[in-house]
């Protein structure tokens, strides 16, 4: 199993490195995972993207689409790629600590 | 024999090479030869894959301006609907079937057609339409949705998909 070290806690991941322990994450974990995924600093709108998923999974239990990501983040789709290049959806789950999403849209 | 166990995990992460670029061809004009290849398009964007829509022969409907908010689910000839064909074919049957559809397909957060391809294209993916097609249809650049991105010949369309998975719908 992957693991994340972050100012001295071991933290699991999944092969794909999404945190286990959503409870676990910290935003110097974030800055970490970014860094790893290619995106060498977190900006406030990348921020932004971040806390939106991160919010809307705590409290429904399942992370955006990216179309609902798209129209309520307020951040719009071609930014959300110019930010996350490799996926805005599944890179913004992975930095904010929450599972990855698993719906087809 | 621990080299050559070695050596065929070697091979076999070999041929595990992620998908990097998608070539999808779409080539139907019905809801259901539609959809399949706008959720792969926007599907592969999410997981940062290239992706291209090539629209061809009636595939061309769902990026016409005056037909992309007509497509509607084949009942007829359309075994998957499970109603004889009679039924299929009384006028009505078909816009109320894709009238029930899109209702579900909204609950899933799938996008009507129009919005789907502004997603893809907002999103990177290229929308072509096919040559041949366009000059068979009698039809130029301005009877297509904005979010064209050209007029690709066949030739054009593979020189385009170097290095790309082509999938035919």
């Amino acid at each position: 199993m992957a693991t994340i070290e972050v100012a001295g806690m071991l933290l699991e991941r999944d092969p794909e490195g999404f945190l286990l322990h959503t409870e676990q994450w910290t935003p110097e974990i974030a800055e970490d995972i970014a860094s790893e995924c290619g995106i060498p600093e977190l900006t406030p709108r990348h921020w932004q993207v971040v806390e939106f998923m991160r919010e809307r999974y705590l409290a429904s239990g399942t992370a955006p689409s990216i179309r609902s990501l798209g129209k309520e983040s307020e951040v719009p789709i071609k930014e959300l790629y110019q930010l996350f290049p490799k996926g805005p959806a599944k890179l913004a789950a992975k930095i904010g600590g929450i599972p990855k999403p698993r719906g087809c849209i | 024999m621990t080299q050559l166990l070695d050596e065929i995990e070697h091979s076999q992460e070999a041929v595990a090479e992620p998908v990097q670029k998608v070539s999808i061809v779409v080539s139907k004009g019905s809801l259901e030869g539609i959809y399949p290849a706008l959720i792969m398009a926007n599907g592969a964007r999410m997981e940062g894959i290239d992706a291209d829509l090539f629209f061809t022969f009636f595939g061309l409907d769902a990026i016409r301006k005056d037909r992309q908010a007509k497509i509607r689910v084949a009942t007829v000839g359309n075994p998957g609907m499970h109603v004889p064909t009679i039924v299929g074919a009384i006028p009505g049957i078909s816009w109320l079937a894709t009238k029930m559809m899109s209702g579900q397909m909204e609950q899933l957060d799938i996008p009507p057609i129009a919005e789907f391809i502004e997603l893809i294209h907002d999103s990177g993916g290229g929308i072509y339409a096919c040559h041949a097609s366009v000059e068979m249809f009698e039809l130029e650049e301005g009877d297509f949705v904005p979010q064209l991105d050209g007029i690709l010949t066949v030739g054009e369309f593979y020189d385009r998909s170097a290095g790309a998975q082509i999938i035919f719908t």
